[in-house]
């Protein structure tokens, strides 16, 4: 990778947070793999690969500003504040978790955090995220949204129906689209034209608003554009699109086949967006060596402390599943 | 009392909780300068404005899902699909969002969305511009489901699904929007979940939806001269459904007789009929008919329509049919 301008420009402080954020959810998905496939029911989607759109985005958002993500989900939700204990809890479906064990990975949400939901639909959350901008602009306040969702999700009807009214209504929201090559088990290059491919922000112009397609396995650009994006939004601009360029490094579901070739995938690590990033902060002097050991060490045992809170949460009685079916009956 | 137009009725109904409300809107295709397609918003856009009375693109799937967005985010939004033969393309949003989300999240939020919309034929629109959809909804559990069938009723159910905590699919009918109906000049409300005694009656109880109940109420009529007494029940709300007074209405009756425009099979008379046949069984004197459209699309010319969709004389013919037994 191609070492680019000092990253001194941004706070220390700001890339020592991202730094700590892409581990957070590396370790987080990490452990989750082995956890799904021994003691968790139901499935997860790793985000290992993609941590750097996620904090990168989430850097640049305040802690009031709203996301929605997708089935791909617990990076953003990390990314966003979310505490690591309270998303196990969720995923071992313990009351403790974030929605009392209800949603499981595929909707997990905390609305004090402004996470709108993870979304089982691939584009289901983005009109969400675009309505959450109407009700920022409706009450008068600079808060922005931001959607996350994949390139597969970015050929449902959905999105374009949400691109095309953030856009004619001048809503403050950024469409962050995480290129990661692979729809579920077909490539991506034969879902989209050839002319496109290599420029998936092109699709911004026929709202009328900006694109731009950026290297998603670099933190300090994603976290430099998503600023220029985020700023543009709130500033009364309009909305904005980032195509971030990443890979998938594990298989769609924690636990499917793989049937994409090694190479493939082993090339792919070699741009993995933790490593370029420690490279470049003990290059430019930012962090030594053993604070990187340090922060690891740190990190792992906040991440074993949150699993042991998830497995000590008692389950959901039975009967609480006819709760929350409406707020209000009759 | 005075009388207005059904549509009239619907539209006091948002302009008197939008005014209340700076946060709650109405958005779909043509309901600004346009007054709506079927001029219920006449008026509003001059009143209210850009964003809160909002024309949208055509785009029915996307802008639940803005409404749910909004919803979940402080504000409180009414969609308008004119059409309910326009719902399919909305289906993600009403079933995979808008239905789920207070019970995925636990309670965290709820979705106070009302989603307006105008079903029936008898109009020669044809097959795809005149079908009843209400019992996909019924079955959504985390849904609401509300068909008035007078201007009193819309306007008491509407402002009653509009501050509900809840979404609501609020069913209108093409036909009912220029009927005239007593609404009273002050504010009032009907809580959802309360069926309506349309008539009083003691032979036969005719539970009827929408557009329906004013067949069933004109097929009462005649049934009285030839001295057979039929109570009609509106249920008005489908979801939450008032099954203690329908039920109270067939255990004096014995008999009973489901209306509704949607086909039979499949149908929310169904629905009713299992409901009925397991909580006042003993009480049946007669097999449970179900009256609605046979089970074809609707066609466009006078005489195939006719034939489809349900009729007064339908409903004489199940009545008469159960009086025999």
């Amino acid at each position: 990778m191609n070492l680019k301008e000092p990253i001194l420009e941004i706070e220390k402080d700001v890339v020592l947070k991202l730094y700590e954020t892409m581990l957070k959810i590396r370790m987080f998905e990490s452990r989750e793999k082995d956890l799904i496939q021994t003691e968790q029911e139901g499935f997860a989607h790793s985000y290992v690969g993609e941590e750097a759109i996620a904090a990168g985005v989430c850097a640049a958002l305040r802690k009031d500003d709203y996301i929605t993500s997708t089935h791909r989900g617990h990076g953003h939700m990390i990314a966003k504040g979310g505490e690591m204990g309270k998303m196990y809890g969720e995923l071992y479906g313990k009351v403790d978790g974030y929605c009392m064990g209800k949603s499981g990975s595929l909707h997990i949400a905390d609305f004090e955090l402004g996470v709108l939901g993870a979304n089982g639909i691939v584009s289901g959350g983005i009109p969400i995220a675009v309505g959450a901008a109407y009700s920022s602009q409706m009450r008068k306040s600079d808060q922005v949204s931001a959607a996350f969702f994949g390139e597969g999700a970015m050929n449902q009807g959905l999105f374009h129906e949400a691109a095309n009214m953030a856009s004619i209504y001048h809503l403050p929201v950024v469409f962050v689209v995480e290129v990661n090559h692979w729809q579920c088990g077909v490539r991506y290059e034969t879902v989209y034209h050839r002319d496109v491919i290599n420029n998936i922000a092109v699709r911004a112009q026929s709202y009328g608003f900006p694109g731009i397609n950026i290297n998603g396995n670099d933190v300090v650009e994603v976290f430099k554009t998503a600023k220029t994006a985020v700023d543009h939004a709130r500033s009364g601009k309009g909305p904005y699109l980032i195509a971030c360029y990443t890979y998938r490094i594990e298989t769609h579901f924690m636990g499917d086949i793989d049937i994409r070739p090694k190479e493939e995938v082993d090339e792919w690590r070699k741009s993995d967006p933790i490593n370029d990033l420690e490279k470049r902060m003990i290059t430019e002097g930012i962090i030594s060596g053993s604070d990187i050991e340090d922060t690891k060490v740190r990190v792992s045992e906040l991440v074993e402390e949150s699993i042991e809170f998830a497995r000590q949460s008692p389950a959901p009685k039975p009967e609480s599943a006819l709760e929350h079916v409406y707020a209000k009956y009759p | 009392m005075r009388k207005i137009e059904f549509r009239e009725a619907i539209r006091e109904a948002m302009q008197e909780e939008m005014r209340k409300d700076p946060l709650l809107y109405l958005m779909g295709y043509d309901v600004g300068e346009y007054g709506g397609e079927f001029r219920v918003s006449s008026g509003m856009y001059a009143e209210f404005g850009d964003r809160r009375v909002q024309d949208a693109p055509i785009n029915e799937n996307g802008e639940i899902g803005l409404a749910v967005g909004t919803a979940i985010t402080g504000c409180r939004a009414i969609v308008e699909i004119p059409f309910m033969d326009f719902i399919p393309m909305a289906m993600d949003a009403i079933v995979n969002q808008a239905a789920k989300f207070h019970y995925t999240f636990a309670g965290q939020r709820s979705v106070p969305i009302v989603i307006r919309t105008a079903q029936g034929g008898y109009i020669r629109a044809a097959e795809q511009h005149s079908q009843c959809f209400e019992n996909w909804f019924v079955h959504v559990p985390g849904l609401k489901v509300v068909m008035p069938s007078t201007g009193y009723d819309a306007k008491g159910l509407l402002k009653s699904a509009i501050t509900d905590p809840d979404p609501v699919i609020f069913v209108e009918h093409k036909l009912m929007f220029p009927m005239k109906f007593e609404v009273p000049e002050e504010e009032y409300t009907i809580p959802l979940g309360s069926a309506d005694i349309k008539k009083e009656g003691k032979d036969v109880t005719i539970i009827a939806t929408s557009y329906m109940v004013h067949l069933a109420l004109n097929a009462a009529a005649k049934l009285e001269k030839e001295g057979i007494s039929a109570e009609v029940v509106d249920p008005r709300s489908l979801v939450p459904l008032d099954e203690e007074k329908i039920l109270e209405s067939v255990k004096k009756t014995n008999r009973v007789v489901i209306v509704h425009e949607a086909h039979v099979r499949g149908g929310w008379g169904g629905e009713m009929a299992a409901i009925i046949a397991d909580k006042a069984f003993a009480y049946l004197d007669a097999p449970i008919k179900r009256v609605g459209a046979k089970d074809a699309p609707i066609p466009f010319p006078q005489v195939l329509e006719e034939f489809i969709l349900p009729s007064e004389a339908d409903i004489l013919d199940a009545v008469h049919v159960i009086l025999k037994q």
